[in-house]
């Protein structure tokens, strides 16, 4: 990796380092790379769209800590793509959102085409946030693409999945929302009763699956 | 099974919550770390009653805290801000190994300064733990409900040996104006002037929290040549100095938000947080910058 397209690594006080990439894939890439490098010290990884929070334990200097990080390597076959080592979760989803129909009219694509490319991917787990248990997924085909709608809607139910921007993502509860809204699946995004509650984590792999009217 | 001694809960005060470290590690699953609001405070206080680290205590806000021993005497200390506290009456000492009797009633009164005391009691609150902690998140609403009157909590059996010493010595305290140590960035360049931040004698807000440190008296407008852009959210850290356009910062504290989308312009040094998480409403709060 050349100088200029390295992460840069910003100041964050005495604990953590914000490190910052060109895009979402690019840090689940950088993450990978990481976890893989098994680095001491790190106490939590935060990702997000563009950036890393790296949160040190306190054991280790901030100053030795920033230096392990800019030495990270990130594979260049190494690819967004290369899921081998990560969890696949498939998820069943029936494609009948209330924005199908604009989706097809904003990508060109007729209703099939959308399906077909939603469920043609393996998209990857970039991060979480928002609410417990909502995975910002990244990976998908470029054609699939959209805005958020113009207005956000004051209520999504449970397990719609959206489009925005260069993500897909499912909510795990009743929200209020903005996102693109294509189907929905009766996989439980987020259960305190479960190990882990999240159903997806950072670095995960997704497949969805047109379960028709049946899922 | 013989009954566990438990601690009765007879007055809450304005807040009193179970805290222990936290929930490290889960924030790609968008679940903050919370845990006590200062943390050598709570680390004192199950250190003098000889629990193991992990050993959850009470966080108790401005005092005000009543509780009665049931079903055996137990042993506690009271740390951070240094509510004067009474035991069936007799009066206790902050930072000091104490022991309640039976049926005796623990009475906290107002602190003196600070703001968050913690009540720790050999053997640890039995709370029910939520994702490996028995902290209570105010933000996402993790862990236990908040106490009061008429809770009953369980002590459990988190110790080891009682430590050497019965009684810790208090820090120093100056009566001079808090001042945190910042390191810049990094997102300084998102507001006009980031040095207004330590030049300001800033007022700390009553809308406070556990979440963040809200802070009056002052702004840091946003930077006019970034007028139209956005920056995309990013993970945020306890001591974070998070600016909203409105321009009056926020000094993030245990309970923050895991991702953020403003600019954070300066985090404070970790060991200053502890501090933050003392200074109370209405008192004023300055920053300096230092090198990470």
């Amino acid at each position: 990796m050349s100088e200029d397209t390295g992460p840069r690594l910003l100041a964050y006080g005495d604990r953590a380092v914000l490190v910052e990439l060109s895009d979402a894939a690019a840090a689940v890439g950088w993450v990978d790379a990481l976890r893989a490098a098994t680095i001491k010290g790190i106490a939590d990884l935060v990702p997000a769209a563009r950036t890393v929070l790296v949160v040190g334990d306190g054991t280790v200097g901030i100053g030795a800590l920033r230096r392990c990080l800019s030495e990270i390597e990130v594979a260049p076959e190494r690819t967004l793509f290369t899921t081998d080592d990560a969890e696949v979760v498939e998820i069943g989803v029936r494609y009948d959102g209330p924005d199908l129909d604009d989706v097809a009219e904003l990508t060109g694509m007729t209703r099939q085409q959308v399906v077909d490319t939603h469920t043609g991917a393996t998209w990857r787990v970039a991060f979480g946030g928002f609410a417990p248990g909502f995975a910002y997924l990244v990976g998908g085909d470029d054609r699939l693409r959209v805005p958020r709608r113009e207005t956000a809607r004051t209520k999504v139910p449970a397990g719609a999945v959206g489009l925005a921007g260069e993500f897909s993502g499912i909510y795990p509860r009743e929200s209020p929302g903005g996102w693109q809204l294509i189907g929905s699946t009766d996989k439980v995004m987020w259960d305190l009763e479960r190990d882990p509650p999240a159903l997806l984590r950072p670095g995960g792999a997704v497949r969805f699956v047109d379960a028709g009217a049946s899922a | 099974m013989t009954v566990p001694v438990a601690l009765e809960v007879v007055q809450a005060g304005p807040l009193a919550l179970v805290e222990d470290l936290g929930r490290p590690g889960q924030a790609g699953i968008g679940v903050g770390r919370s845990g006590a609001a200062d943390r050598g405070a709570f680390a004192l206080g199950n250190r003098l009653v000889g629990n193991r680290e992990t050993a959850a205590a009470v966080e108790i806000t401005l005092g005000g805290f009543e509780a009665v021993a049931r079903g055996g005497d137990l042993w506690f200390a009271l740390t951070g801000a240094p509510a004067p506290v009474t035991m069936g009456g007799r009066q206790g000492a902050p930072r000091t190994l104490e022991r309640l009797r039976d049926g005796q009633s623990l009475c906290l009164g107002t602190p003196a300064y600070g703001l968050r005391s913690y009540l720790a009691v050999r053997g640890g609150l039995d709370a029910a733990a939520v994702l490996g902690s028995r902290s209570t998140d105010v933000l996402s609403g993790l862990g236990p409900a908040p106490l009061s009157v008429g809770d009953t909590i369980d002590i459990g059996t988190d110790a080891a040996d009682f430590p050497p010493i019965d009684h810790a010595p208090a820090p120093g305290r100056g009566d001079a104006t808090v001042v945190l140590r910042v390191v810049r960035g990094p997102r300084d360049d998102w507001v006009e002037d980031a040095d207004a931040l330590v030049r300001t004698s800033w007022t700390i807000s009553d809308r406070s929290n556990r979440i963040g440190m809200r802070l009056d008296g002052g702004s840091l407008p946003p930077a006019t040549a970034r007028a139209d852009q956005q920056l995309p959210s990013e993970g945020a850290y306890r001591g974070a100095v998070q600016v909203p356009p409105g321009g009056e910062p926020v000094v993030f504290l245990a309970d923050h938000p895991v991702t953020g989308g403003y600019p954070v312009v300066a985090v404070v040094v970790d060991a200053d947080v502890d501090v933050a998480a003392q200074a109370r409403p209405g008192e004023e709060v300055g920053f300096r910058w230092v090198r990470p």
